[in-house]
């Protein structure tokens, strides 16, 4: 039986189908949802690090202090959510990948990110690399809150949002490809909007 | 609990709008009559889900608000100001319109007179919904189980169900509110957030082992749950519904 | 806690759309702690899924990703589900 139509019922004022600028099945909205895996982590910045480990020749770590000190730079993005949901236009501010990966020698194919509260999500190491990735500390020109993954969160515009793992602690260099918190559950393995690849055959 | 049946796989069911009426300025009881509806238990609720005419759908959950009743079924609804479906709910819906609904669900937050007390009721705001479905069902049932609400409202107009509860309070039922924002001149009620000290006073004593239910926004919810631990309530007695940051 | 946090039985629906039973009274035992509680009781969290967790010690008891014509469901961290019949 087809859904039985609601008189007068819409989607909300304010929230568009989009145009070009925004992948097949998405809808732009001015909100910024709040989504979560789990409770908000809150990590004390003294005993904040963010590290880089696995198959490289050796790990590198950084404190909070010695992570801001690194070049970090404003950057305008679209995001995508799988949940359907576009957001045009976001500011940030962050510690370029290629920055945290300069001098790193590894012959890893893959990457891993993992946060405090036990998240991961896996991608190609190429695609947080040739500016195209970010550790993220300021969103709309504020040191970003908890609740959006603060104080640091990954920022990977090109994929679908949850490949950009909130309250990041590090990324693991892998040379096989190991599924995340999502992708080993349903959502698609490397999840590019542009494809609408949302899920697993997808 | 006792007579988990196997109900069946859900489907989404057609209702239809019969009656609207304004419980407060922000806060609607929508009436469906819902064709072979089955009866529902009180404590449970319903999803809604709304196709507009592009073919975008939305789907949310409601609380059951009233006592089963042949096919109809009451919904309370508050209006979030820049909701998508709330408004559409409380602002829209006419006799007549009709909606998807998918229910009754939701076994874990029940009560049925045949539980018994005594019983402890504790709402935030629209969180008194599936409460009231209690105290209807209490009514409905000629059970003196021993009831308590305490129900937390922002002031006198914003308190849900307000009449139909002064009409009620007594024969086993005790109606407490407290009015967290503003109060009418002469109120003698409590005007603070529940806490450990009111939830004392209200009662009932730990050692009667009392049913708890508390729903509303999940910052009340926490909170509440919290200070009737600390007071000694045993934590497997109390069930939780919460409703998300708005409770709406 | 978390303001957006809800509690296990806002997915009754959910539940039974997929298992035809009630699910929301079924009782699940954490592999990490232990605890057995009902699944209505579990911490509810909606990231790009949903997560149920433990409300002793938020591991993560319930996946589930919906997609339009399909749905996935995994126990990562429940031991056993005890369920009514």
């Amino acid at each position: 039986m087809p859904p039985i139509i609601s008189r007068g019922f819409r989607r909300r004022r304010g929230d568009d189908a989009g145009g070009d600028r925004v992948p097949p099945g998405q809808y732009v909205t001015t909100d910024f949802p709040v989504l979560s895996a789990g409770p908000t982590p809150h990590t004390a910045l003294d005993r904040w690090d963010f590290a880089i480990v696995g198959e490289v020749d050796r790990s590198r770590r950084w404190t909070w202090e010695q992570f801001r000190a690194l070049p970090s730079e404003e950057v305008t993005v679209d995001l995508h959510c799988v949940i359907k949901w576009s957001k045009l236009d976001t500011v940030w501010r962050g510690v370029s990948i290629d920055t945290l990966l300069e001098g790193v020698e590894t012959s890893a194919e893959y990457v891993v990110q993992f946060s405090d509260g036990g998240y991961t999500t896996n991608l190609p190491l190429e695609d947080v690399m040739g500016g195209k990735a970010w550790v993220a500390f300021a969103y709309d020109g504020a040191p970003l809150e908890p609740e959006h993954g603060g104080p640091a969160r990954m920022l990977v515009p090109h994929l679908y949002f949850w490949k950009s793992a909130k309250w990041v602690r590090g990324l693991r260099l892998l040379a096989t490809d190991e599924p995340g918190f999502w992708e080993m559950y349903g959502y698609h393995n490397y999840g590019d909007p542009w494809r609408e690849q949302r899920y697993w055959g997808d | 609990m006792a007579g988990t049946a196997v109900l069946g796989r859900l489907t989404w069911q057609v209702a239809t709008v019969v009656d609207v009426v304004a419980e407060t300025p922000r806060v609607k009881t929508i009436a469906f009559d819902v064709p072979g509806w089955r009866g529902h238990r009180a404590g449970q609720h319903v999803d809604v889900r709304l196709t507009a005419e592009d073919g975008y759908q939305a789907q949310r959950s409601y609380s059951i608000a009233s006592a089963p009743d042949r096919s109809r079924v009451e919904l309370t609804v508050v209006r979030i100001d820049d909701g998508e479906v709330s408004p559409y709910l409380a602002d829209e819906l006419q006799p007549g319109d009709q909606i998807e609904l998918r229910g009754p669900v939701g076994g874990y937050f029940v009560w049925e007179p045949s539980q018994g007390g005594p019983l402890l009721l504790v709402a935030g705001g629209s969180g008194v919904a599936p409460l009231m479905a209690m105290i209807r069902v209490r009514v409905a049932a000629g059970s003196s189980t021993e009831t308590r609400l305490l129900s937390s409202s922002r002031s006198w107009d914003d308190i849900i169900y307000r009449d139909e509860l002064e009409r009620l309070n007594g024969d086993g039922l005790t109606v407490v509110h407290t009015l967290t924002v503003s109060q009418p001149l002469g109120w003698t009620g409590y005007v603070r957030r529940v806490d450990v000290a009111m939830l004392a006073e209200v009662g009932p004593n730990p050692a009667e082992r009392p049913r708890v239910y508390v729903c509303g926004p999940t910052p009340f919810v926490e909170a509440v749950a919290e200070a009737l631990v600390q007071l000694g309530h045993d934590p497997r007695g109390i069930k939780t519904e919460r409703f998300g940051p708005t409770g709406g | 806690m978390d303001a957006s946090m809800l509690d296990g039985n806002a997915v009754a629906g959910l539940l039974q759309e997929v298992f035809a039973v009630e699910m929301t009274t079924a009782i699940g035992t954490c592999s990490s702690c232990g605890a057995a509680g009902a699944v209505g009781a579990m911490h509810l969290y909606r990231g790009a899924g949903i997560v149920l967790r433990c409300p002793h010690c938020d591991n993560t008891l319930v996946k589930i990703v919906r997609a339009d014509t399909r749905l996935w469901i995994g126990f990562p961290g429940l031991r056993t589900l005890e369920i009514a019949v």
